[in-house]
């Protein structure tokens, strides 16, 4: 893992100490609250339905177990005994006092953590492909490009005032796992013939209300020149996004404005200036990076775990979570264990201080300290010994942490919704929970198969409907909470924005809705091979919504 | 018999906490103790009043929004608003509706 140089403590523990000054000089009137907003902003700190909400980052969703405690800690300590992991792989709480918030700064900092631009129109938290460093299927561990260009884009004096905010995610893997084609700026590792790294740069996705799938501008960029590269783009961005409207502001509408062509063009033109001349100080600093991400000791294991195969025939629980929750590790006698936050009924993506402290000491017994986050809201142990899967499965089941559904209709993404949000026009996380509930049965959700249900509670899209294969968009009508359903999305290597099947539903008509949709689907579908999103892309969207609106 | 008006909210700037504006000129949790004003001048000054406390850094984000008083309780009309004097309708056991400050109504009803 990444760990803090003197320059990251130094400057980390100066914005603690510039934060506490501004807070106490908003709380003694010295500052208004138009003064303060920005700079509250810039520490993670927002006001939202209830109190004020602090989102703390989790550079690339990687944590080590001492950093899982500490939030923990600050869950118990500032807020109400829990936190709920967000879609980009940060933690968010939700009753936070602004006359802690420094301290609260203080102690993330202890552990090398912050929360600056986790708002405000800035480069935000890089995400990834949560298994990172893990995944059988990886050319290499993309974090290390992760952490350059968050040590690139942090206080970035040219970036830190864009037209709008500003994502970027990275994969190392050939099956995109981090949504690189609905970011800001995605970029998807390839090798050459020769085994060199380089990056397909991808620009202009993006969700909200305006959703795009990215255009590739660089099919492969040598890795060297990956950093004078983004700055190319972001200045393009920084010089024709439009300030005028916020909501035209973000890059996928000026790639879209001008086209790919014209945006390419002017990307390269502003790149043939090289202003950036210090190329070969990235690719030292890269090996640099990269020594902090080396793989861990792994033991040399056989192929067959006798334990493991053992536990499996006799708890057949046990077996079932493992086909679900236990994917290939590129290491033998390894798997990676993802975690699920979705509980029957739960809220998707939320996890008490003891559930948070439960998987740091299983982070640091059996997964060489190593916990990540995955912009699907659930939690993951990268580096799992075979031999051990069996005692981390019965430690995280007596935690309610053994929900059996990753990538299955239980394994909802949600945005907090009505329930928390300010911008929210209706909630989300009931409907997360009707549908959680209809689904309970592991082998329903078995004979569907892989299924993406996203929802979020208004337009901008946190929950990212629009990716989901089910997508569905809370939004108010005379204020009745209603609910429009999105068919065909994706958010990986097949990357498409879904289309809206019809007329909205009531909150108490969402689960019924939902099931009539997969039953059809169930009722039309070649064979269990083909998912929903194939059967759907086959048949079109004519049959499910027969099925829906036959009667309406 | 209900008297439909508005109210004016705002959080603690200290510690965020929603609190309403009460017919004291005091801001109260409890939405049952809020000032409901019936006519536009009643509204503007609560705005006023409200503008006031901005100013002396007690409270932030002052809005009026619309209510509605029956048999002594104070309801708001829009969800939104009515989760906000609860807390989370998906954590009974969180906010106003847990510490005895909520006001007479569900946020449903």
């Amino acid at each position: 893992m990444y760990r803090y140089d003197e320059f990251d403590h130094r400057f980390v523990a100066e914005r603690v100490s510039q934060f506490r000054d501004q807070a106490a000089r908003r709380l003694s009137g010295e500052l208004t609250e138009e003064e303060f907003r920005p700079l509250r902003l810039m520490n993670g700190l927002y006001l939202q339905l209830h109190a004020y909400m602090l989102r703390v980052a989790i550079p690339y969703g990687t944590l080590n177990g001492k950093q899982m405690d500490r939030l923990a800690y600050i869950a118990e300590k500032y807020d109400r005994g829990y936190g709920h992991f967000t879609t980009r792989q940060n933690i968010q709480y939700n009753w936070i006092k602004l006359e802690d918030t420094a301290e609260i700064l203080e102690k993330l900092a202890e552990v090398e953590m912050h929360a600056i631009q986790t708002s405000g129109n800035c480069i935000r938290n890089v995400t990834t492909d949560q298994w990172a460093g893990a995944a059988a299927d990886e050319l290499a561990d993309p974090r290390p490009v992760g952490e350059l260009l968050r040590q690139w884009s942090s206080l970035h004096p040219e970036f830190s005032y864009l037209p709008r905010k500003f994502k970027i995610a990275v994969t190392g893997s050939p099956h995109d796992r981090a949504a690189v084609r609905v970011h800001d700026i995605g970029l998807r590792m390839h090798l050459n013939d020769k085994g060199e790294r380089g990056w397909e740069v991808i620009v202009g996705g993006g969700l909200g209300r305006t959703p795009f799938v990215g255009v590739t501008v660089r099919d492969f960029l040598p890795e060297a020149e990956l950093r004078a590269y983004l700055e190319a783009i972001m200045r393009v961005y920084n010089l024709y996004g439009r300030r005028d409207n916020k909501y035209k502001a973000r890059v996928k509408i000026l790639v879209h404005e001008l086209g790919k062509e014209e945006f390419q063009r002017q990307v390269e033109a502003e790149y043939a200036r090289k202003p950036a001349t210090n190329v070969e100080l990235d690719v030292a600093e890269l090996q640099r990076i990269e020594t902090y991400f080396a793989a861990p000791a792994y033991e040399e294991l056989p192929k067959f775990s006798t334990g493991f195969e053992n536990a499996r025939i006799q708890d057949k629980e046990f077996a079932q979570w493992v086909k679900v929750n236990v994917a290939h590790h590129k290491q033998q006698g390894y798997a990676i264990v993802n975690i699920s936050l979705k509980p029957e009924g739960g809220i998707p993506g939320d996890a008490t201080a003891e559930q948070m402290r439960v998987v740091a000491d299983l982070g640091r017994r059996f997964s060489f300290d190593e916990i990540r986050v995955s912009h699907a809201q659930n939690l993951v142990l990268p580096h799992v010994k075979r031999d051990d899967l069996y005692t981390v499965y019965i430690a995280l089941k007596a935690h309610n942490l053994a929900s059996g559904n990753i990538g299955l209709a239980g394994d909802i993404i949600a945005c907090p919704g009505l329930d928390y949000c300010a911008l929210a026009t209706a909630r989300s996380i009931p409907i997360a929970q009707g549908i959680s509930r209809r689904f309970a049965d592991v082998k329903r959700q078995e004979e569907i198969g892989p299924l993406k249900i996203n929802i979020s509670g208004c337009i901008n899209a946190c929950g990212h409907h629009h990716v989901g294969h089910i997508g569905i968009l809370g939004l108010d009508k005379k204020g009745e909470e209603y609910y429009q359903i999105t068919l065909g999305g994706s958010s990986s290597d097949d990357a498409a924005i879904g289309s809206i099947l019809g007329p909205g539903f009531a909150a108490d008509e969402v689960a019924d809705a939902i099931e009539k949709i997969l039953d059809t689907y169930l009722g039309l579908r070649t064979g269990p091979e083909e998912t929903f999103l194939l059967a759907y892309r086959r048949v079109g969207e004519k049959p499910f919504k027969e099925a829906l609106y036959a009667n309406h | 018999m209900s008297e439909k008006g508005q109210v004016l909210t705002a959080n603690r700037l200290r510690d965020g906490e929603v609190v309403f504006l009460t017919r004291a000129g005091t801001w109260s949790e409890n939405i049952d103790e809020a000032a409901l004003a019936i006519e536009k001048e009643a509204a503007a000054g609560l705005e006023a009043q409200g503008a006031k406390a901005v100013a002396a850094t007690l409270v932030t984000g002052a809005y009026l929004f619309d209510a509605e008083r029956k048999d002594g309780h104070v309801r708001a009309l829009h969800i939104r608003e009515r989760i906000r004097t609860l807390g989370p309708t998906v954590r009974m056991d969180l906010g106003k509706q847990a510490e005895g400050t909520a006001g007479a109504f569900a946020a449903l009803d």
